[in-house]
């Protein structure tokens, strides 16, 4: 490529940094005429979110984790060659090889090659059961060996190690970690939060060794069977995932003559510059002027822009340049928030430690204080909220005393800090507040997606995406633009949950009375409409009990609960029996075949394990239902924003995997909860081991069988926006199972809004899960009675709500088609043979004259 | 449309081109709902709300083509009363038959329902 018009950029290696450089690359404007970009990569996929990797276990797909769409390559004319290594660098010729034998010339060299992880060079290491931890490959093969393993070690208890075992327990297994330092997350926090979160970690189920070696890997049958710590303590397990650290990749550069570091890492200047003028290194490949390499990504982001910069934008600019970064982190380590930031270990001289620890209650907060009174740094494990407002004020002046940073919540009202335009919010893309209270005033934007969109700031690791609501919140406030939250113009002041306490405190018994105090409108006979009147219903509905169908709240049900059926396109409705658990006789089966054919009704399994009986017309549906409750079927509740069903494998006693009996507890599920009407559906399934027949992940509460006990995971969804269920409590006995769901149950009902599953509820809810949790297992709220009563009350009043309809006369006299004639069928209800059943009909144009 | 009951053991009744036919009690009508009609082979849905006015307008949803505009939840948008469309929830002005939501239905045939006198008879 010596054409003089061209520059021929060469990137080895498309990992997080590498995608970054070429985005940098390509965002330059004006784009640098004759610019022609080249990536040769080792790994077969395009760059992919290698920092939330272990989201992938909890069903994030590879495609999800792409940082590089499809699209992308194309629109910027970059050749992208995956899958085949860079084997040697000839800077003579300016050239490089691969593995395939292509040899491919460049006038720069980006090297971005990144990182392997450590494997401690002892006997036995690449035993097969051995893993590490680093690509969705690995990932892959973990989880393949992980269905045949009982007991999983991770070496290494820094950040990935703990992710690792978190993924290990979710898989249930039994997990151990053994971190050779006296802490866990050594580089980030100091001994005092070491502490804490060895305990909440250990609290999760995971066994940690901590001041422990490696001595061997134990080989039994060419499979390993356990290791050997350096105190000679031996432990048995399945599979070993090592997790110790990484090393740079860069032997490339070492070949072709390049210096590099004692410790590894290819020698750049603060230009990110080899001393070959043609050759750059950035990321985890490279050791920085200030001696370091950096295994974060933000580091690895910022010398991406500087070499990008110095290709797009002429001689190097001097201010520019990366020097060095600080190893600030804060995540959440299987639930624990875990942040450390500046000076965390307070190795300054002169420097103070204002400190506050709870070991009772898993919290350590710390901030390092310079003899200046300026802040240094921090750790922070338990309770890491104020991580987003204090490091970026690290290195300035505390506008409040240390102490009222630290001390919880209730010991002092909590302190929020007014952070100056110039601080950095996002430090992956390096966006100060300024700019995202920009994009606020002068771009319109009014969310955090708009945000994104237009800064990137949220778009790395996302740690500061709370913030960034915070700060898009605060901006609108200040413009005078209100987010608009009341249900409808006729309860414009309340929200659903806000209704609900006041009919819940309040004793309300109908609507008429509800929007008479507290409507938007003035006057008598005020009335709703089709938002809030459903709404109202169902919270008289899961408070007051008592039929839907009765007195005031006949008029608040949409069509489906009115006839307590599911409306069909026709016009016509369909039927569905519950089968708790999908558990049904064959004689219940036959039943349900026979209303079905004598009815002349179409039938199909749902997805829900039970059948629908479609094509009923509305004068059809008590026949139906005498029938269906003499067979001893209840209502389903299709029709409702209720429960729908409780799913289940088959369970230990006929599976040769199941560990619990998952039917058993499903069916006690769904006639515990049948008939709870909540702001939604509620969907639930058991699966009766970690192989998930039953798929309770993807169900606003799911459990799945351990040895020990059952795990609940909440908050899972299928429809437009899949969402897959989180973990909130692991190995609960049975007792404590129930008592955990009902209160989860009742605090969702209590305080989500119209229309919002679960999934949506608790993204939006303040603290999420960990809210929730604290909440529903510890109390926080105090209310536990108050949901325990409530369910207790639901339980102990629940009819069929179907069988009641049919005791009383009244009721079933809806259930006509015309009001001036009844017992004449509906005639534009027809149906057509398909497949050897019905099918609608599809209606004729019929003019309908008024007079 | 629009006539208000008061007594008991009155009669709802809808006009039809010759006179006016009996459609049910006026205690059977739920304050807030609406029942279907069947006269001369045409639908109608008739409506009773909270304050106690009545009205009637064709059954046919003319966005599904379904005879299930009885069958919607009525209330208000405004000072407008409506009747909102079990099938694809648009709301219709019950003193008009307008649709409020979209003037024409994806086929381009005007999206209003046709109105009926109704009155009460004691």
């Amino acid at each position: 490529m010596t054409d003089a018009q061209q520059t021929h950029v060469v990137l080895v290696g498309h990992g997080m940094v590498g995608q970054r450089f070429l985005e940098a690359l390509t965002e330059a404007e004006p784009r640098p005429p004759g610019l022609r970009i080249t990536v040769l990569a080792e790994e077969p996929r395009r760059a992919y979110d290698r920092v939330h990797l272990t989201s992938w276990f909890s069903g994030t797909t590879a495609e999800e984790l792409s940082l590089c769409g499809d699209g992308f390559a194309a629109e910027h004319g970059i050749d992208i060659r995956l899958g085949d290594p860079v084997e040697t660098i000839d800077r003579a010729a300016r050239t490089v090889t691969t593995g395939a034998g292509h040899t491919v010339g460049y006038d720069t060299l980006v090297l971005a090659t990144g990182s392997y992880p450590f494997v401690p060079p002892v006997p036995g290491h690449d035993t097969p059961g051995c893993f590490v931890y680093r690509t969705i490959e690995d990932l892959e093969a973990i989880k393949a060996a992980a269905d045949r393993a009982r007991i999983g070690v991770v070496v290494g208890g820094g950040l990935l190690g703990l992710e690792a075992a978190g993924a290990l327990t979710a898989m249930g297994l039994d997990t151990h970690v053994v971190e050779f330092a006296p802490r866990l997350m050594a580089l980030q926090i100091d001994d005092g939060g070491g502490r804490v979160l060895r305990r909440k970690i250990q609290d999760l189920g995971v066994t940690v060794h901590t001041g422990a070696g490696t001595r061997a890997i134990v080989d039994r049958a060419g499979r390993v069977a356990g290791m050997v710590l350096s105190d000679g303590t031996e432990l048995a397990a399945d599979l070993v995932v090592f997790s110790a650290g990484v090393r740079p990749r860069d032997q490339l550069a070492r070949a072709a003559g390049l210096a590099v570091g004692e410790r590894g890492g290819i020698v750049v200047d603060e230009y990110c510059r080899t001393a070959d003028p043609h050759v750059l290194a950035i990321g985890e490949c490279a050791l920085a002027v200030d001696g370091r390499v950096y295994g974060l990504v933000a580091p690895g982001y910022a010398m991406a822009e500087v070499a990008a910069r110095q290709l797009v934008a002429g001689p190097p600019d001097p201010d520019r340049t990366f020097t060095g970064a600080d190893l600030s982190t804060s995540l959440k380590l299987l639930g624990v928030d875990v942040a450390g930031f500046g000076d965390a270990h307070g190795v300054a001289e002169d420097c103070v430690e204002v400190l506050y620890s709870n070991p009772q209650a898993g919290v350590y907060k710390k901030l390092v204080i310079g003899a200046d009174g300026r802040l240094l740094g921090g750790v922070l494990v338990g309770d890491a909220d104020a991580y987003a407002q204090l490091r970026p004020l690290t290195g300035g002046p505390l506008p409040v005393p240390p102490e009222q940073l630290v001390l919880p919540t209730a010991a002092g009202p909590r302190v929020r800090l007014a952070l100056p335009d110039t601080a950095v919010v996002c430090s992956c893309h390096g966006v100060a507040k300024g700019t995202i209270r920009a994009a606020v005033t002068e771009h319109d934007v009014v969310d955090v997606p708009g945000v994104k969109r237009r800064t990137k700031a949220g778009t790395g690791c996302g740690g500061c995406v709370k913030l960034i609501g915070g700060i898009v919140t605060e901006e609108l406030a200040a413009a005078g633009i209100e987010t608009r939250r009341g249900l409808c113009e006729h309860f414009a002041r309340y929200t659903r949950a806000e209704l609900y306490e006041i009919v819940r405190v309040k004793g309300i018994g109908g609507f008429a009375r509800l929007i008479d105090e507290h409507g938007s409108a003035e006057g008598p006979d005020a009335d709703g409409c089709e938002v809030c009147k459903p709404a109202v219903g169902s919270i008289l509905a899961s408070l007051s009990g008592g039929h839907i169908l009765d007195g005031e709240q006949a008029a608040l049900q949409d069509t489906n609960d009115h006839f307590l059926a599911n409306l069909q396109r026709n016009g016509s409705y369909s039927v569905v029996p519950r089968i708790p658990g999908g558990e049904v006789t064959p004689e219940g089966l036959i039943t349900i075949g026979e209303i079905a054919r004598d009815f002349g009704l179409y039938t199909k399994i749902t997805g829900g394990q039970r059948i629908d009986m479609f094509g009923a017309t509305v004068d059809q549906l008590p026949s139906i239902w005498q029938r269906l409750v003499a067979a001893g079927f209840e209502s389903g509740h299709a029709y409702g924003k209720a429960l729908r069903t409780v799913k289940s494998c088959v369970g230990q006693t006929w599976c040769r995997y199941g560990v619990q009996d998952s039917v058993a507890l499903a069916i006690e599920l769904e006639l515990r909860y049948r008939g709870l009407r909540s702001p939604h559906k509620l969907k639930s399934a058991v699966s009766g081991c970690t192989r998930e027949c039953a798929e309770a992940q993807s169900k606003d509460f799911g459990v799945i069988a351990t040895a020990e006990g059952w795990n609940l995971y909440v908050g899972g969804n299928g429809g437009t926006t899949p969402r897959h269920a989180e973990l909130l409590a692991s190995d609960l006995d049975h007792d404590t199972l129930i008592r955990t769901i009902d209160r989860f149950l009742m605090f969702y009902i209590r305080t989500a809004d119209r229309l919002e599953r679960t999934a949506s509820w608790l993204t939006r809810i303040e603290g999420g899960l960990d809210h929730v949790r604290a909440v529903v297992m510890d109390d926080a709220l105090g209310i536990c009675a108050d949901l325990d009563e409530l369910m207790g009350r639901h339980v102990e009043t629940y009819e069929d709500e179907w069988a009641a309809t049919l005791a009383d006369p009244e009721r079933v006299r809806r259930f006509v088609s015309f009001a001036n004639a009844p017992g004449v069928p509906d005639p534009t209800v027809r149906f057509t043979p398909e497949r050897e059943q019905i099918k609608p009909v599809l209606f004729e144009r019929l003019e309908v004259r008024g007079r | 449309m629009g006539a208000t009951g008061t007594t008991v053991e009155t009669t709802v009744e809808i006009a039809t081109g010759t006179g006016w036919v009996t459609i049910c009690p006026y205690d059977r009508l739920t304050p807030g709902r609406g029942v279907a009609a069947l006269i001369e082979g045409e639908q109608v849905a008739v409506f009773r709300t909270r304050a106690g006015e009545l009205y009637a307008l064709g059954n046919r949803d003319p966005f599904s083509g379904a005879y299930v505009m009885s069958r919607g939840i009525v209330g208000r948008r405004g000072e407008v009363p409506i009747v909102t469309s079990p099938m694809y929830q648009q709301a219709f002005d019950l003193r008009t038959g307008e649709c409020l939501d979209e003037p024409t239905t994806p086929d381009g045939t005007p999206a209003a329902l046709p109105t009926w006198r109704v009155r009460v008879r004691s």
